[in-house]
């Protein structure tokens, strides 16, 4: 039997680079029987060229051998605190119950997502021919597969003490906000092979990841929550390998053939887009959602797209790429973005699987010093408005559905940037019939792909169609109820406000906070 | 081109793991910025941030494997080059 190690003759151990040449060369499929273009079938399909594979170079030389070892050191750090979190009864020494809301928008929104990014990559991984470039999908398809189980492991013990977080695969299925997320991930997965490649390693990654994993995960950490940030740094720690590869993968597209740009560039115009939308959510996360704030959205958007995508595209233009299309847009709208949301989550928070609540004093006084150009101007006025019907006890909910844009999925609840009292509407014909934006961005994307985004299934539509009625359930013939019903959500206990809450209620009494008088449990 | 002047960073969990290793950085990399957040610290550089596995062993005093960077690294930006000496973060290589 050959015991070969990774030593020379000579006896000396092969350099990274020479190990890695080792373990990503020679090791690809050349089909004997069948034709390469038959096997490899989606790869023509886009219009890229490729004419050499072996070019394609992962720049961490990560080999199969050293990517086991880090990967079962890193679960092993991970597992060691969510016991001792579980057994220290962690989350008790959160900063508040209502931060636990946004574990609620991540699990049900985010960790489906990362399961259709393993399943997104074993089939990317199938269809390149290079295998440089196969086992770095396999060990990306790996990783995403670790990252659904460790988050689903995490989030096992708040599912124990708080609600709404009993069942978020039915709910990333049907729920009506959650389609804006998965339709971004059924978007990229039914593409092409490169397009996905665009999909996931610069939107998704690069953009949407690192928005998500680090100014929001150093927010659980301030927060208090000890498991959350530690699966949310293990997890971001394989993103970053995956978005320099992403990188290293854009590249190795341009150099192939100088057709290829023009191709990217209306890819990475459409990803942008569409990854930008689904930030919407994180937005309200940072600035409404987390008791102890880190960072504004604001701020997050200037450094992690403004800063950090400007220097991939000063890097990328020797290529001929722009910045995409609508990033001096996404800019502007920095100044509203997370207020629009939060309002609209506010407005129809009794179909929601999570709690909304009034800013404080003291976290509108942090808004307005964040958002000096518009929260006193726009965004105050309406929410003392609110506290003042509340107070009257005529708390406002929107009893309409509302419209969503056909490509996004998002309501029409944003603005236009020149006049936040105009709601943004764009509209298209395409064979006889109308169809809705909430963008310039969307409906570009729409009219590139119309027949594409005409199956789309529209939440709202699907509910006054009477589709959403749980399999098996009597219709109870009123669509809300029923709707509710089908997204598995709770009524009087999962949506609704914090206040009045049985989740409040629970905190209350754990913290012993019940039996003091009202005025110092507040 | 943008108007944005290209920069690079390295985000690491805080932890002792990662102390000689930001220091490694600071040392070398004169034009770092060090910034401290919750659980976690970035460092930004202007177009070129480089990780010398001899600079962290000479502060650690022992061996040092610098592909075990992976355990505590959160997030980077720039084009990765990497051999077992030295970790290279650069844009416009």
């Amino acid at each position: 039997m050959n015991t070969q190690d990774t030593r020379r003759p000579s006896g000396k151990k092969l350099s990274l680079k020479e190990k890695y040449a080792q373990m990503t060369r020679g090791l690809g499929w050349d089909t004997t029987y069948e034709p390469m273009d038959k096997v490899f079938d989606q790869l023509g399909l886009e219009g890229i060229k490729i004419h050499d594979w072996d070019k394609w170079e992962d720049p961490f030389r990560l080999t199969m051998d050293a990517y086991w070892k880090y990967q079962a050191e890193k679960e092993r750090k991970l597992y060691a605190v969510l016991d001792a979190f579980q057994q220290n009864n962690g989350h008790l020494n959160i900063s508040d119950a209502r931060y636990v809301n946004t574990l609620k928008l991540f699990f049900t929104g985010i960790t489906p997502a990362e399961y259709n990014a393993h399943r997104l990559f074993s089939m990317l991984g199938r269809q390149f021919p290079g295998p440089g470039a196969a086992i770095a999908c396999q060990m990306q398809a790996v990783d995403e597969l670790r990252h659904v189980q460790t988050q689903i492991h995490c989030i096992s013990q708040y599912n124990k003490y708080f609600n709404g977080l009993h069942d978020h695969t039915v709910m990333n299925d049907r729920l009506w906000y959650l389609s804006v997320p998965k339709s971004f991930f059924e978007d990229a997965i039914s593409s092409g092979p490169f397009e996905q490649i665009i999909a996931i390693s610069f939107a998704l990654e690069y953009l949407l990841t690192n928005l998500v994993f680090m100014p929001f995960m150093s927010g659980a950490a301030y927060n208090g929550d000890m498991a959350t940030v530690t699966f949310g740094f293990s997890s971001q720690s394989d993103e970053a390998r995956h978005m320099t590869l992403g990188l290293e993968c854009i590249k190795f597209v341009l150099e192939q053939d100088p057709g290829n740009a023009a191709i990217i560039q209306r890819y990475l115009d459409k990803w942008f887009w569409r990854g930008y939308k689904v930030l919407g959510l994180v937005s309200m996360m940072l600035d409404y959602m987390l008791p102890k704030k880190v960072m504004s959205w604001k701020e997050a958007w200037d450094i992690y797209f403004v800063q950090n995508g400007g220097s991939l595209f000063n890097d990328l233009s020797r290529y001929g790429l722009r910045m995409p299309k609508y990033w001096e847009q996404s800019v502007a709208e920095a100044e509203h973005l997370s207020h629009q949301t939060w309002n609209a989550f506010y407005n129809f928070s009794g179909a929601a699987a999570f709690h909304v609540w009034l800013p404080s004093d003291e976290d509108m006084a942090w808004l307005a010093e964040k958002y000096p150009n518009t929260f006193d101007q726009h965004y105050r006025p309406r929410i003392e408005h609110y506290r003042k019907l509340q107070a009257e006890g005529k708390r406002y909910y929107n009893p309409s559905l509302p419209m969503l844009c056909q490509t996004c999925q998002t309501p029409l609840i944003f603005t236009e940037m020149d006049d936040p009292t105009r709601t943004s509407h764009r509209q298209l014909e395409h064979d006889g019939d109308t169809y809705h934006f909430c963008s310039d961005g969307c409906r570009d994307i729409f009219a590139g792909q119309p027949d594409k985004y005409v199956s789309a299934w529209l939440p709202a539509h699907q509910i006054l169609q009477g589709n959403c009625v749980e399999p098996g359930a009597e219709a109870a013939g009123d669509p809300g109820a029923d709707a509710l019903r089908y997204f598995h959500v709770v009524a009087g206990q999962d949506n609704l406000d914090y206040e009045g809450s049985p989740d409040e209620a629970n905190w209350l009494r754990w913290k012993g906070l019940d039996k003091m008088p009202p005025a110092a449990a507040a | 081109m943008t108007s944005i002047q290209s920069t690079v960073f390295m985000a690491l969990q805080t932890n002792d793991d990662t102390r000689p290793i930001i220091e490694a950085l600071q040392r070398d990399n004169p034009d770092a910025v060090v910034h401290r957040l919750p659980a976690m610290v970035k460092i930004d550089a202007p177009g070129r941030l480089v990780l010398k596995r001899s600079t962290v062993e000479e502060i650690l005093g022992t061996d040092w494997d610098l592909q075990s960077i992976n355990l505590n690294l959160i997030s980077l930006s720039g084009n990765v080059d990497e051999s077992e000496d030295e970790m290279i973060l650069h844009w416009n290589r």
